[in-house]
């Protein structure tokens, strides 16, 4: 379950990113989050996982208040929730199977169950046969599926994405939104930031859009309502 | 932290200087360089330090009694140059044992005088402080049955200040040197992690705790310092041992001698791998500090 109460985030340069959002998202939902560029979707986002911290008001993830959090404590919040990026964010000199291991390594997990868990993964999002390849020899498709592999080999209750499918051509968006749906009806709860109307207005889901630091709209099956 | 987690670190630290090769390179150069010079300087200021203490350790006064003073009156005389508290070292001859050491060193002719020694008893006095023999001459001058007090006076003073200010510049020197190896170092390992700034960050949104990050990069500072001191401990080692070899010889009896390789080369040795350690570790903590932000 995430919960924001009353959040307000104002950066140093004096833009106001949140303005008062209120939001509860149950577990096993799946959300998309969607706006204009500089809205505040990506603050929205980056605030679940401490990337950013709320300048005043509360962000609740499995009833740990993020915003008391101490800076020492974060580490630990993030181990619980997966997180893929819009420009993947993998580690140019691992290999894929080293890339999705080093999520598990960093919770000191033995070897064993790194191998088991990370070749079960890669099995999910179908990169079994390029396990020892490296980010430079994948295509745009073949790198977020590895990001996305590595947000879920731990576990986690909730994976949070900052559009995931914003760098990928619209075939290989559609086989990466797949994968999400399996992961979701697996009982994880997803958040996905996203600019993609097709995707948001075929695949239904809860759409929350943010404008001008606000929830503009929140609705469960809702369209993407406007032109992107 | 789990031991297989710390054999992870070192594996790590270890492939990590074979994937950013170059960059590994440059920084052991820097240290190199730098470990090199600083080697080189250390050398040179601790034999000028052996040669300023030879030195100052062969400053002598010698006090030359009134050949008037009897036996009552010199042992008074010693009585109380003992009293003077700086005086480290005091030897007594006799005008007898004076003037056979005049005929031992300027010949025969000087035994016409054993029929009337001329000569007065002298004192050989040290310091414990070579520093002060100006300082107690002056005192010693003030003594009563005093004829005579030399201690190479206005060369001894020069001597002094040349050593003081060798050591003194030597130094400075070397703690400059020092200043610019930590800046030159931490600014080319900083180029190194700067460049693996994105790869830091990964590892902090995917949960890695500072200490996680921090410690392979800290250990390949350590190995970097280490691969950086050897080439200088080697050559100086080498240098060193041959300028002793050759140079020693011809010192024989001179006021400068060259420290033995054993134990100064193991010092100098040490010093050097510790130096390159600490600036390695340094360097990378600084480094990686502002990445940690995150």
């Amino acid at each position: 379950m995430i919960v924001m109460e009353d959040v307000y985030k104002k950066y140093s340069n004096g833009v106001v990113a949140s303005n008062g959002i209120n939001v509860e998202i149950p577990t096993g939902e799946f959300v998309y989050v969607v706006g204009p560029s500089g809205a505040g979707k990506s603050t929205f986002i980056k605030m679940m996982y401490c990337e950013e911290r709320p300048t005043k008001g509360n962000v609740i993830i499995d009833g740990v208040n993020l915003s008391k959090l101490k800076k020492r404590e974060i580490p630990l919040l993030r181990r619980k929730i997966g997180v893929v990026f819009q420009d993947f964010k993998l580690l140019p000199k691992l290999n894929v199977f080293e890339n999705v291991a080093f999520a598990l390594e960093v919770i000191e997990e033995s070897p064993s169950q790194i191998r088991k868990k990370v070749n079960e993964v890669l099995q999910l999002v179908g990169l079994t046969a390029k396990a020892r390849m490296f980010p430079h020899e994948l295509s745009g498709g073949e790198q977020q599926r590895v990001s996305i592999a590595r947000s879920i080999v731990n576990m986690p209750k909730v994976v949070i994405a900052d559009e995931p499918t914003g760098n990928l051509d619209p075939e290989t968006s559609w086989e990466i939104m797949n994968i999400f749906e399996r992961i979701n009806k697996r009982g994880t709860t997803i958040v996905m930031a996203t600019h993609n109307k097709e995707i948001v207005n075929t695949i239904r889901h809860r759409v929350i859009a943010i404008e001008g630091g606000l929830i503009t709209k929140d609705e469960y099956g809702g369209d993407y309502g406007y032109e992107a | 932290m789990k031991p297989r987690t710390f054999g992870r670190h070192i594996r790590e630290s270890f492939k990590s200087l074979g994937r950013n090769g170059w960059m590994t390179f440059a920084s052991a150069s820097a240290v190199t360089v730098t470990l090199f010079l600083v080697g080189v300087f250390a050398i040179i200021m601790m034999n000028l330090g052996v040669l300023a203490n030879n030195i100052e350790e062969n400053v002598e006064i010698k006090l030359t009694v009134d050949p008037a003073a009897n036996e009552e009156a010199v042992e008074q005389l010693t009585a109380e140059i003992k009293a003077i508290k700086e005086i480290g070292t005091i030897e007594h001859a006799t005008k007898e044992e004076e003037l056979n050491h005049l005929v031992s060193t300027y010949g025969d002719e000087f035994n016409l005088f054993k029929m009337s020694n001329p000569l007065g008893d002298a004192f050989y006095i040290r310091t414990t402080d070579p520093l002060d023999t100006p300082k107690v001459s002056k005192k010693l001058e003030k003594l009563n049955y005093v004829s005579d007090v030399v201690y190479g006076e206005g060369t001894v003073e020069k001597l002094f200040n040349v050593v003081q200010i060798s050591r003194n510049v030597g130094l400075i020197l070397i703690i400059g040197l020092l200043f610019t190896a930590m800046f030159l170092i931490s600014n080319t390992i900083k180029l190194t992690i700067n460049a693996r700034g994105t790869e830091i960050e990964i590892m902090k949104l995917v949960g890695a705790t500072n200490s996680f990050v921090r410690i392979p990069f800290v250990l390949e500072g350590i190995w970097l310092g280490i691969l950086g001191a050897i080439i200088p401990m080697t050559v100086l080692s080498i240098a060193y041992h041959r300028l002793y070899a050759w140079l020693s010889p011809q010192l024989k009896n001179e006021i400068l001698q060259l420290l033995s390789p054993s134990p100064f080369l193991f010092q100098l040795n040490g010093l050097l791998l510790l130096l390159g350690v600490l600036i390695g570790v340094w360097g990378s903590f600084m480094s990686v500090r502002k990445f940690l932000k995150v």
